[in-house]
């Protein structure tokens, strides 16, 4: 396909709320569609590229491309964006925005706009998209596409008047939606003849192919042979060859020219040279400035990961490298606890991640993990000069050798309904922050601005705020510099032991109720055993708070005769399992959960 | 050899109980009969073994046709050879035996009469759904040693519903006075798929939305009155319920309750989540053993006393690993390091008493957890000899570990051989028992 076609290429994403049909949209779109432009065919055909060999690859990307034969007789090529969903990839989300040209909402006809709904829209707006609603499920009885257009003009504020009424489910007025496409969202306005310009917004490690990028290009062409460099690393390969995604397929094309989005694989090996926001540039004539909007993301969010056995060390080791592969914003470095032996201090992104990354290595690795308490990068000015940038509780010197600490601060923006704005402020008050400013943005929607230690944010700020919100508050927050600040650790102890896993560092004034709910939280956790066992939290020597696991006093099978025998063994059997699912501390079994569960405290 | 042979009727289900036992009219009675005589009849075993004990249980062996007992001790008498100073058990039910009736069984060789009682007090035995009262278990007591049973047992149960340490202290008294040979005290085990449990998971559901006692109880009166009117759907009894898994209980406790709305409200006026907790429940078994030897009667399992000589037999044999024959529906057999199981669906077994028996080969080592798991419940423990002589091994060898982990805790104790539980590791017998597992 020449360079000169962009006017025939819209590149897009879907937004909806959960459950109002995006992947049935989707679905119904490839299905209504084809994936190779009639001329390719005849290429393929002439080529005799083998296709089926091809089809053996099933890769699940963010993108897919399908043409469409529109009423004005032309063949479009329609590229589908698929975006995460969740703060702490809300990079990642924002990156798949900035490669899309437009987006179709879509709403349920039958539930009307719901708060993810809005969240998105906001989201796209940022991004200049240009958006046209979709109202689905029309075929359903309680539809009422009249009502929720008003509601969309009303709370969102675009023009619903001619959206499309559509049942992605039956496929009724599918066409309506494609045609919309087409003549609603504007076509790329790249410069073909500019140096190579392109926007990296996911990568994905293969074990055959290496690094497969995906791109949107802005503006010059790509093919097999270039040279080209990411202009935020560096990093410099030959592409060994450009494509596109068809449903689940990796389909090789000539070139990738302006206004395309595709894949690029270039014999990259590691997933850290191609990080998602980056531009890609020709090596030999680059263009002179990378596209806005890239960061380098940092971990956010730190905690140590162990493996229950602790022989299973070098397992926990090839896994982390193997997931790093595909996710360039998982950090990890060596450690060792006194309580759980060899293991790795990791940063996330966020809780999310951290929460999806040990998910992945218990499942798709078969570990056993412990989780340590999440922590924020800290300073450390000591009275000798020295400054330590602390990712662990238990590296924390003496108090005696500490002049003062500092812990990160970051500018949170919270953008919610009016409706919500007090109590969104008495939340962060409640967690430190410092008001800044509050601006409407609309009649209904504010956007709040507090400066808030991260601290605060990683212990479950989200949660709250989703809760307080119902839903309808989104954060966004950045970096902005250290504060000094009245730090201390507070160390749990079972049975009289410190439990060094659980440490963590908490604003001074925080201590006690934060020791008391990780003390009631624990007790919960640790199941009955053949003492009592005193759980206490201490700041330094002096115990702030304590509660008591009561030993079992009976666990008894009355009954076990002739009949019973089989079963009454399964009864034991099965605790002997539970006691497998402990880990040793001291004369203490503690379950692995307690852990992960008591990091998850409510916030009520 | 001992044989089992189960009577899988009753005449109504007890809101606690999880054994395959139903109501059945006479028909099907007769037809379970001619399967059941079958099955021992048809016993592979040439020349004939030699039986040690024989136990009649169910179910309830007292309701069914009198001759009925009669008939299978005289099928087992021409099938195997029983001992002439056989130990022979059968159960029986308050309110189901006549004089006739006891007189028919002891004409027939039954040697061993098993009551269950359960309880002195009128309110408990509502609660458990028990059909008969306090003064129809003394009658039947009276009446069986008037019919000359000289060694009796009773089956009492303790964590009731609304159950106190004085009410339980005083059905002891009351039944240890009567002077029975034998008292089995078993604390109530709620078990999935029985009335009891699924009344249990009633209240434990609303609890856990956050709502106190009071409130709970004021909901279950609206829920239960609104029922109540719509008419009560019965179900029956459910002979595999027990394999139904919690989730399923849960809904059938949601939908189908099978609790009489007389108990359900009482059982609400308790005013606590209608169990005694915990450490009450460990008082009364602590206080069982100290009543029941200021009686005369010696602890020698975890829920069985009885006096001098009058140890059960039969129940050791399931302990110490003596080889058994279950017959009837439901039955487990195990001999030669292999354990079987009669199928429990009735018309299977009338069938062909042999369909859909499954089979378990025991390894070693099942066979050394066995015999820990088994003997600990006794309070003599094992031998260690005996594990020696059986397995070739010392116990040492096989559970050093475990042995010497316990007995530093205080639960189990070694002496003059034998390895046993101490009056601590009864009560938490679970824990140490677990670990003797392959």
């Amino acid at each position: 396909m020449g360079s000169t076609d962009q006017s025939r290429i819209r590149n897009f994403c879907i937004i909806a709320h959960i459950d109002h049909g995006k992947s049935t949209l989707a679905d119904r779109i490839i299905e209504k569609t084809g994936l190779l432009t009639s001329r390719e065919m005849q290429d393929q055909v002439l080529d005799n590229m083998d296709l089926e060999r091809e089809r053996g690859i099933t890769i699940k990307a963010q993108a897919c491309r399908t043409v469409y034969q529109a009423k004005d007789g032309q063949e479009y090529i329609l590229n589908m964006i698929d975006t995460p969903g969740h703060v702490d990839f809300n990079y990642e989300v924002s990156r798949s925005l900035a490669a899309c040209d437009g987006a179709i909402l879509v709403v349920d006809s039958t539930q009307g706009v719901e708060a993810q709904t809005v969240g998105n829209v906001y989201l796209a707006m940022e991004h200049d998209l240009e958006i046209f609603p979709v109202l689905n499920k029309i075929d359903l009885p309680s539809a009422h596409p009249e009502e929720v257009k008003t509601e969309i003009e009303d709370i969102i504020g675009i023009d619903a008047e001619d959206a499309p009424e559509i049942s992605a489910k039956t496929g009724q007025n599918v066409d309506q939606v494609l045609e919309a496409i087409v003549h609603k969202i504007p076509a790329p306005d790249g410069d073909p003849e500019k140096p190579l310009k392109a926007l990296i917004f996911d990568s994905l490690y293969d074990s055959y192919k290496g690094v497969i990028i995906s791109v949107r290009v802005r503006d010059g062409s790509v093919k097999a042979g270039d040279r080209i460099r990411m202009m935020a690393t560096g990093a410099e390969e030959e592409v060994v060859e450009v494509g596109y995604f068809g449903a689940g397929q990796m389909i090789p094309c000539d070139e990738l020219s302006a206004g395309m989005v595709g894949y690029i694989t270039a014999g990259i090996k590691t997933i850290s040279d191609t990080r998602v926001g980056d531009t890609v540039t020709d090596a030999d004539r680059p263009c002179d400035e990378a596209l806005p909007g890239y960061k380098k993301v940092q971990p956010m969010v730190y905690c140590g990961l162990y493996t229950e056995d602790p022989t299973k060390y070098p397992d926990l080791r090839d896994a982390l490298e193997k997931l790093a592969l595909n996710d360039a914003s998982l950090f990890y470095e060596p450690e060792t606890s006194a309580a759980l032996g060899f293991g790795f201090r990791c940063g996330f992104l966020g809780l999310l991640h951290l929460e999806i990354v040990t998910e992945r290595l218990e499942r798709e690795y078969a570990l056993d993990l412990i989780t340590t308490a999440p922590g924020v990068v800290y300073k450390v000015h000591k009275t000798d000069g020295e400054i330590i940038e602390l990712t662990n509780p238990s590296n924390l010197p003496d108090p005696s050798e500490i002049e003062y600490m500092e812990e990160p601060i970051v500018k949170a923006e919270i953008m919610v309904t009016k409706d919500y704005v007090g109590s969104i402020m008495q939340l962060c008050e409640e967690r430190r922050g410092e008001y800044q400013n509050m601006e409407y943005l609309e009649a209904s929607r504010a956007l709040i601005t507090y400066h808030m230690p991260l601290n605060e944010i990683i212990y479950d700020f989200y949660d709250a705020l989703k809760s307080r919100s119902r839903g309808y508050a989104s954060l966004d927050y950045e970096l902005i510099g250290y504060q000094r600040s009245e730090l201390v650790r507070l160390d749990i102890l079972v049975n009289k032991e410190p439990v060094d896993a659980l440490s963590f560092i908490v604003f001074a004034g925080s201590a006690y109720d934060r020791g008391r709910k990780m003390c009631e939280k624990l007790k919960d956790e640790i199941p009955r055993q053949l003492f009592d066992i005193p759980i206490q939290a201490a700041v330094g020597s002096k115990v702030i708070a304590r509660e008591t696991v009561k030993a079992l006093r009976k666990d008894v099978l009355a009954k076990c005769y002739g009949g019973d025998i089989t079963r009454k063994k399964k009864l034991l059997e099965k605790q002997k399992e539970g006691k497998k699912r402990m880990r040793q501390f001291g004369e203490v079994e503690i379950p692995k959960e307690a852990f992960l569960n008591v990091l998850k405290l409510d916030e009520q | 050899m001992e044989i089992y042979v189960h009577i899988p009727f009753c005449q109504r289900k007890c809101a606690y109980c999880d054994f395959l036992s139903f109501p059945a009219d006479a028909d099907t009675q007769k037809k379970y009969m001619k399967a059941l005589l079958t099955e021992i009849r048809d016993f592979p075993c040439d020349p004939p073994m030699e039986v040690s004990s024989i136990y009649i249980g169910g179910g309830t062996p007292s309701f069914i046709y009198a001759e009925a007992v009669a008939k299978i001790l005289q099928t087992i008498r021409e099938r195997f050879v029983v001992d002439g100073d056989a130990e022979i058990s059968m159960e029986a039910n308050p309110g189901t035996v006549t004089a006739d009736k006891l007189a028919l069984y002891r004409k027939a060789g039954v040697n061993r009469i098993s009551f269950g009682c359960q309880s002195a007090d009128a309110g408990e035995l509502k609660e458990l759904g028990r059909i008969h009262t306090w003064p129809e278990f003394q009658e039947s007591f009276r009446l069986a040693r008037e019919m000359g049973f000289t060694n009796i047992n009773v089956d009492l149960m303790s964590g009731i519903p609304g159950q106190t340490e004085e009410s339980w202290e005083r059905t002891l008294r009351a039944v240890a006075e009567m002077g029975p040979e034998h008292i089995s005290a078993y604390s109530l085990i709620l078990e999935e798929g029985t009335p009891l449990y699924r009344q249990y998971i009633e209240q434990k559901n609303i609890l856990d939305t956050g709502v106190t006692q009071k409130e709970m109880i004021s909901i279950l009166r609206r829920k239960h009155a609104a029922e109540d009117g719509q008419g009560m759907r019965q179900t029956d009894a459910d002979p595999e319920i027990r394999q139904t898994d919690g989730k399923q209980d849960i809904r059938q406790a949601n939908g189908n309750m099978e609790i009489r709305p007389a108990d359900r409200v009482q059982v609400c006026d308790a005013g606590h989540l209608w169990l005694p907790d915990e450490e009450t429940e460990r008082l009364m078994y602590d206080r069982t053993a100290e009543i029941l030897d200021a009686y005369g009667y010696h602890q020698y399992e975890i829920s069985n006393y009885a006096r001098e000589g009058y140890a059960c037999r039969h129940n050791i044999g399931y302990w110490t690993g003596v080889p058994y024959v279950g017959m009837g529906l439901g039955a487990s057999s195990y001999m030669s390091r292999t354990r079987y199981r009669n199928t429990s669906d009735l018309d299977r077994y009338c069938r062909d008493c042999s369909l859909g028996r499954k089979w378990q080969a025991l390894t070693e080592k099942d066979m050394m957890a066995e015999f820990m798991i088994l003997g600990l419940r006794m309070t003599d423990g094992v031998s260690e000899n005996e594990f020696l002589h059986r397995f070739g091994k010392t116990a040492d060898r096989v559970y050093g570990d475990v042995i010497r982990h316990y007995t530093d805790l205080g639960l189990l104790e070694r002496e003059n051989g034998r390895i046993r539980l101490t009056r601590r590791g009864i009560s938490l017998s679970n824990t140490v028992m677990a670990d003797f597992l392959p």
